[in-house]
């Protein structure tokens, strides 16, 4: 019986959903039956081309990570493991963190536009803060006997940081890049919504809106919220698989 | 010299954020790049100031913060309650965790056009994403502060012969202090997030909509006054957070 719990609110969630819908005069627009998401979910991928839009926001918000997280590594590094760097650029970082992060959708949509660029630039400066923040503070914590004995070796400033800093900082490296992940999935729907239209499940939500057909509207929430879940539980393998690779 | 060590610090912070004010300027002074895209320092000062005059800026940063501060009310006081009835039950986690957490993966923004065809546009709206927004980290922080009370403080309530009562107030509470507050600190930095997107995409007040009527109009000296604002407002969201948070660990109890 304990095995089955957790599905029991859901079940009774569904249950309730579907005679509210049915048994009271709540509009079928405003609250279609589940089964009807659910048909208009499965009818998106068979004819509905979502496919098409899934793949589309897929790609924007894998191209917008990749730049963002690697550059934000980069920084992390640079201001983890220079002391000029990080008195210097610190500042400015931590002040720009300051700023909330859709502050920049109107600017980026001005430098970039509001195609597919601007789009992917703010998706890749939501992934960077997180990968920056966490990177550079598993690189600043990493013990100082650290560097003494790589002097000792005399290791040259590339091999320390390949051999010693990005293993010994791994783990909060990891925890950057997942919180990453999951800003740039955020930003990509935002893009999506604020952005001009274009093929992507923000804009077919955005679409279901303004056309008043709350199914698709909820038929794309839960495929958003399918993606959530399926990038975190990644995340959490490929770190785990990561991580234990070091260990050994 | 520790004096001077600082003022090496301080030189050095604002050394980099000068140099680009200073290629900025040039930038705007030489034309290379055309007012739409980037005006000059001086100009957005102007505005910035002419917004304040007119009190403009001073009605939206007071909207966007009450905003704020409704769904903040909301959401934290419905996340501590959740927070702490799934952290101490473990059968009512078992029945309400997995569902939370899956509801937890859908991206913030997405259930702006669901709330949108249910409720409008209006303040409502507002608050309402602005709550789940503080909902959601102030469920996951408090669930585990109350989860992770160490045993061992556990095991001098049940030596002290502490009633269920007793042993929340005494001992469960005062051990879930640092991530009660670290949940508190993420759900209102959320809130703030929030809200400036939610205006910029449906509102007709606040800093989010003076940034993106700033757009429309290209003009973008309104837009980086308001970035200006923006960094302001959360810098001091920020000092004041940590030191409340401070004052807080100072009474924290730790096992030994």
């Amino acid at each position: 019986m304990k095995r089955f719990s957790p599905l029991l609110v859901p079940l009774a969630a569904l249950a309730i959903w579907e005679a509210v819908s049915r048994l009271t005069h709540v509009s079928h627009e405003l609250l279609p039956p589940p089964e009807k998401v659910a048909a208009r979910l499965w009818d998106g991928f068979a004819n509905g081309g979502m496919a098409g839009d899934l793949a589309a926001s897929l790609l924007r918000e894998f191209a917008g990570f990749v730049i963002g997280a690697a550059s934000g590594v980069a920084l992390g590094l640079l201001l983890g493991l220079s002391r000029a760097a990080s008195r210097l650029i610190g500042p400015l970082f931590l002040g720009y963190r300051q700023v909330a992060l859709f502050a920049w959708v109107p600017l980026l949509s001005m430098w970039f536009g509001g195609g597919e660029q601007g789009k992917i630039a703010f998706i890749a400066l939501a992934a960077m803060a997180p990968a920056a923040v966490n990177t550079w503070r598993g690189t600043s914590a990493l013990p100082h006997s650290y560097i003494e004995l790589s002097r000792v070796l005399m290791f040259r400033p590339l091999d320390y940081v390949r051999f010693v800093a990005l293993p010994g900082a791994l783990p909060a490296i990891l925890t950057g890049l997942r919180s990453s992940l999951i800003a740039a999935w955020l930003a990509t729907v935002g893009a999506e919504l604020f952005l001009d239209v274009a093929p992507g499940l923000g804009g077919r939500m955005n679409e279901g809106r303004e056309t008043f057909q709350m199914d698709l509207v909820l038929a794309s929430v839960v495929l958003l919220g399918l993606l959530g879940l399926t990038f975190s539980r990644l995340a959490v393998a490929a770190e785990k698989t990561l991580l234990k690779r070091r260990a050994t | 010299m520790k004096l001077h060590h600082g003022a090496v610090r301080v030189v050095a912070g604002i050394a980099v954020p000068l140099l680009l004010l200073g290629a900025w300027s040039l930038t705007a002074r030489e034309g290379w790049l055309p007012d739409q895209i980037l005006p000059a320092p001086g100009v957005v000062r102007a505005t910035l100031k002419e917004f304040i005059a007119s009190g403009e800026l001073l009605d939206a940063t007071l909207i966007s913060l009450e905003r704020v501060a409704k769904g903040f009310a909301a959401g934290a006081v419905t996340g501590l309650a959740f927070g702490a009835a799934i952290g101490l039950s473990p059968r009512l986690n078992r029945l309400f965790g997995p569902t939370f957490l899956g509801l937890a993966q859908v991206p913030l923004l997405a259930w702006m056009p669901v709330m949108i065809l249910l409720v409008g546009i209006d303040e409502g709206l507002k608050v309402i994403l602005i709550g789940i927004a503080s909902f959601i980290p102030v469920v996951l922080n408090v669930a585990q502060g109350f989860r992770d009370v160490p045993p061992a403080l556990r095991e001098v309530g049940a030596v002290l012969l502490f009633d269920p009562w007793s042993m929340l107030t005494q001992i469960v509470l005062p051990a879930a202090v640092p991530s009660v507050f670290t949940g508190l600190r993420e759900g209102l930095a959320n809130a703030w997030q929030t809200v400036i997107a939610v205006e910029l995409f449906a509102s007709s007040e606040g800093l989010g909509y003076l940034m993106s009527w700033g757009r429309q109009l290209f003009q973008l000296d309104l837009v980086l006054a308001v970035v200006v604002v923006l960094g302001v407002i959360g810098f001091a969201l920020n000092w004041g957070l940590a030191r409340v948070e401070g004052r807080l660990g100072r009474w924290q109890v730790r096992p030994a």
